[in-house]
């Protein structure tokens, strides 16, 4: 939430810098009023106090001052976006996006950047620059301190960078939240989507645990779910588990059930969408506080090749590390009935089966030998697999515990955190979910294979405008399959349902349907010209 | 075989792209307005800051190079037929085997004092859109002259930057030559609430101007009532741009005069697009059709054409589509401003919402011929195929759930549709609810 309102404080003072390298187009028009202004200073002097924390200021009334400093935030954003959307005739909102520094990758739009990007960094590596306390006996300091009676509420217990960021996390979705549904108070679909995702933050990712906490009961989010959740299977975590009461054991059936029964189900029925863009806290911030950055996502055909075999990699990835950790729950010589080696040799076979099926049905589908990110995680692959097979023959080339850390430090911590939230500003708000989400990747597998979901195309009446292209925050050249009459099957698809409403035309839906699952790309016709009426001249 | 189009709008850029797929022919497209294709229809999002210019820009610039499809960024001066070859206004010239021309449009003038002062113009090029935007900074107030699309185009356009908008219509009501009354009624109160100082039933006398020559104010010339403005934009239609082709040998009409194949009256040279002209258009349809996807459809019929596959001009069941401020507008169909007598019309409007449903059916066979949405949409190839099937209009409401095109969740109206018909005609359909895709996809795949 931090970053989010620094965009405020920006944006209210710096609305007469647009950008003038653009050849066309370079107003100022009041975008922003002084109702606005005034809402924006409100929140900013709110997130100032958190600053001032931050800084080292030390409250004597703590409890007060975190309230007021929330209460002075969540007012700020609120009047806000009354101000800008309340009073207006409901429909599409984007006067004048490209020409704000902050959403159109200006001067504020890459202070933001770094300020997130930096919030983050110090979040996951230097948690006691944020006030985090050193040891068991020492108090919090700092930003996090004046968390403590937020988090004695709640749970009894002195509050964490988790805590805090979490606290933020959930502000920030409900407020931006709150926004993007007067936004689009218009759309039954954003709306139902939208309350959807700020649930499922509010209630499953934040409160739901922390109250298991304070029951001293594990930690645990019934919203997500390995590989998003790359520690489940990991030992400290299993043994929270298992450790305590029946409670536990619960968790670990349900995180199993949600893995191989429900999300399969879900997916086939409604496509990614049902997780990505209806539960997904990642998704949920993207959705909300993102919303402002969503067309920032690039289009080029380019960008879709590095985003195919960058997720597909990191998908193989977590699979390597995870069937890597699992096997130290084996061994070879007590009485076992899976033995290490037999687990390694049925992990090697799955993991194979699965590069081997989508080579199979992406050659079967293009009709052509010119995949290369194909063939890259084809080739990555084959090193995981041998890297697991070494693990067999008893040569370990990299333990399960360092091959989980490199994990967690690239892929948990610096991308999905410090790259998929600090580059909102930048490279629009999907660049986790896009490039490096593992649960995206597996999803998007499935939904372009075994989903009923699609988005499908009316006939001839796209006039190839760019809208759904633009406002797509996964990059997805919409509008290319559009004009050709050509429903969209991307795997990347998360079915936000922005490009059908920017639609000036109305020739976008997001459907399901089951009868032609193995023919929904197939290339409609827009116009009607048939071939048998074509005759050849002589 | 060198095919050379000039202009590199929708009808010339699909003409193109057809050549290509279907032949190895050379291709080379002419524009003297942009370097690269983009969609006209989306200028108006450029000037809003919805997107950048290249945003609008359907392919990626390296699209025409693996193509082979040649781009010129040059300005044809004249064309010799007879020679076959083209000559630029910079002095150079291009020889062509066969010539598409897709020049497209410019916009109306009719002659009113002050037309061509500074800071008047239409919305049709990139450059208008150039103009409309050097005017704008610190413009108090713009005039636009005529209705239409384009008109409330611009209207929106200007209201996005808070710029005082007023419309002269010289119609009663807004578009009330192609819409039926009440949505002509319902696209006037939108307007209103929009805040844009609508004009019914006046026409434009005079554009002042300043000592400078800049557009300064407009006069009415029924009240004779004088409006302050620093930007006049003129919208009152649109006409084929072929000037440079007067006196070529080329037969013109209002636009460049074309057979049922598209080619003109001179062999290996066809006209497609806004400026082309039909000699014999198709029962009910007009000679000149400025629109977006008839010029599609025209360049993908060209094509086969030049590749020597005689294919005829059929554009099919009438469709269009606009957007009216907030208010998304579909039609299907043979729908009239002013219906003959034989149209029978069933029309349903939401209570509070901006959202209507006409369906219009021939009283004398009940067979439904149009669809007429407002802020409600309509699946194309459904409406076309009743259309086409002639499909009796009781059959059409009972499976009306088929043409919904909404997002989910979205309220349906197609219970009380079928209700006002019973209501109406005493009758007691009962809707077959069958939204979904499979039920679609069944019905389209049903052969009759």
């Amino acid at each position: 939430m931090g970053f989010r309102s620094k965009i405020l404080i920006s944006k209210s003072i710096n609305m007469n810098n647009y950008d003038k390298s653009m050849s066309l187009s370079n107003p100022h028009p009041p975008f922003v009023d002084s109702q606005q202004k005034l809402a924006a200073t409100l929140g900013s002097i709110g997130l100032l106090m958190m600053v001032l924390a931050f800084a080292g200021y030390s409250y004597s009334n703590v409890g007060w001052m975190l309230t007021l400093s929330c209460l002075m935030l969540s007012t700020g954003i609120i009047w806000y976006a009354l101000r800008a959307y309340y009073h207006k005739i409901p429909g599409i909102k984007n006067d004048g996006v490209w020409f704000s520094s902050i959403a159109a990758r200006g001067v504020l739009g890459w202070i933001s950047g770094i300020v997130i990007t930096g919030f983050y960094i110090l979040l996951y590596w230097y948690p006691n620059m944020l006030g985090q306390s050193s040891g068991a006996d020492a108090a919090n300091t700092g930003l996090i301190a004046l968390f403590d009676p937020l988090s004695f509420l709640i749970k009894g217990q002195a509050a964490s960078q988790w805590f805090v960021y979490g606290t933020l996390y959930t502000m920030a979705i409900l407020l931006f939240g709150f926004k993007f549904i007067l936004k689009y108070r218009h759309n039954k679909y954003q709306i139902v989507r939208t309350i959807s995702v700020m649930f499922f933050q509010l209630g499953f990712a934040f409160l739901l645990p922390e109250f298991f906490q304070a029951m001293n009961e594990p930690y645990y989010n019934f919203a997500n779910m390995w590989p998003l959740n790359y520690y489940f299977f990991d030992d400290y975590n299993m043994n929270t588990y298992t450790g305590g009461t029946n409670f536990g054991l619960i968790m670990i059936l349900w995180g199993l059930a949600m893995v191989f029964i429900i999300s399969p189900i879900l997916t086939y029925l409604y496509g990614k969408r049902w997780y990505c863009s209806w539960v997904c806290g990642c998704g949920g911030l993207a959705e909300t506080a993102g919303d402002s950055f969503r067309h920032l996502s690039d289009k080029s055909t380019k960008a879709w090749k590095i985003e195919r075999w960058m997720i597909h990699g990191v998908l193989l990835f977590s699979f390597l590390m995870t069937a890597a950790v699992l096997s130290t729950y084996f061994n070879n010589n007590s009485g076992q009935w899976v033995s290490k080696n037999l687990f390694l040799v049925i992990m090697i076979a799955v993991i194979s089966f699965i590069i081997g099926f989508v080579l199979w049905r992406k050659h079967d589908i293009a009709k052509s030998g010119k995949n290369i990110p194909m063939f890259i995680i084809g080739s990555v692959g084959i090193v995981g697999l041998l890297v697991l097979f070494s693990h067999v023959m008893g040569y370990f080339v990299l333990s399960a515990g360092s091959l989980r850390s490199v994990y967690g430090f690239l892929i948990g911590s610096a991308f999905s955190g410090v790259v998929g939230v600090g580059f909102y500003p930048l490279m629009g708000s999907r660049v986790w979910c896009r490039f490096g989400c593992p649960m995206a990747a597996i999803l998007g597998l499935q939904q372009k294979f075994f989903s009923r979901f699609r988005i499908t195309t009316n006939g001839g009446q796209c006039i190839s405008c760019g809208n759904c292209s633009t406002y797509c925050e996964m990059g997805i050249d919409v509008r290319a399959y559009a004009q050709k009459g050509q429903n969209i099957v991307r795997a990347s698809c998360v079915g936000c349902g922005v490009c059908s409403a920017v639609c000036p035309r109305g020739v976008l839906k997001l459907e399901n349907g089951s009868s032609d699952i193995h023919t929904k790309t197939d290339l409609m016709r827009t116009i009607h010209i048939s071939e048998d009426e074509v005759k050849i001249l002589s | 075989m060198h095919i050379v189009i000039i202009g590199n709008g929708i009808s010339g850029v699909t003409a193109a792209r057809w050549v290509r797929k279907l032949s190895e022919h050379k291709i080379t497209i002419i524009s003297s307005e942009t370097e690269y294709f983009y969609s006209r229809t989306a200028l108006m999002y450029i000037y809003m800051g919805h997107m950048r210019q290249q945003d609008t820009q359907p392919y990626e610039p390296w699209f025409w190079a693996k193509n082979r499809i040649e781009l010129l960024h040059k300005h044809v001066d004249s064309v010799a037929f007879e020679a076959k070859e083209l000559s630029f206004s910079d002095g150079s010239s291009l020889a062509f085997d066969k010539l598409i021309i897709a020049t497209g449009s410019k916009s109306n003038k009719f002659g009113w004092p002050g037309q061509d002062l500074n800071g008047v113009g239409g919305l049709y090029h990139i450059q208008d859109l150039e103009r409309m935007n050097k005017y704008s900074h610190g413009l108090q107030k713009a005039v636009i002259v005529g209705g239409g699309l384009i008109g409330i185009e611009m209207a929106e356009m200007f209201n996005s930057r808070k710029i005082p908008v007023t419309m002269l219509v010289r119609e009663e009501s807004y578009w009330n030559n192609v819409l039926p009354t009440e949505e002509s009624a319902m696209i006037n109160k939108h307007i209103k609430k929009h805040h844009i100082d609508l004009r019914l039933g006046v026409n434009l006398q005079e554009i002042t101007s300043d000592d400078n020559g800049n557009a300064n104010g407009i006069i009415i010339k029924e009240t004779g009532e004088k409006i302050d403005c620093g930007f006049v934009g003129l919208t009152a239609g649109v006409s084929p741009n072929i000037q440079f082709l007067k006196d070529s040998g080329l037969e013109t009409g209002r636009g460049i005069l074309v057979d049922k194949f598209l080619e003109t009256n001179i062999k290996d040279v066809y006209a497609i697009g806004d400026c082309a002209e039909q000699r014999s258009p198709m029962s009910g349809r007009r000679g000149v059709e400025a629109i977006w996807y008839t010029g599609r459809m025209m360049g993908e019929t060209v094509a086969y054409n030049v590749c020597d596959k005689a294919v005829s001009y059929d554009p099919g069941i009438w469709f269009n589509s606009a957007k009216f401020l907030d208010i998304e507008y579909q039609v299907y169909g043979n729908i009239q401003a002013k219906p003959p007598e034989n149209h029978g019309a069933l029309y349903w409007q939401h209570q509070t919402e901006n959202k209507s449903i006409r369906i219009v059916y021939d009283v004398e066979n009940m067979e439904v011929l149009g669809f007429n949405l407002m802020g409600i949409r309509y699946r194309h190839e459904v409406c076309e195929k009743w259309i086409k099937e002639r499909t009796p209009i009781e059959s059409v409401l009972k499976n009306l759930s088929l043409a919904n095109f909404d997002p989910e969740f979205y309220e349906d109206y197609e219970t009380e549709l079928v209700f006002l018909y019973n209501s109406i005609h005493g009758a007691n359909l009962k809707l077959e609810k069958k939204r979904k895709w499979d039920f679609v996809r069944k019905f389209l795949s049903q052969k009759v």
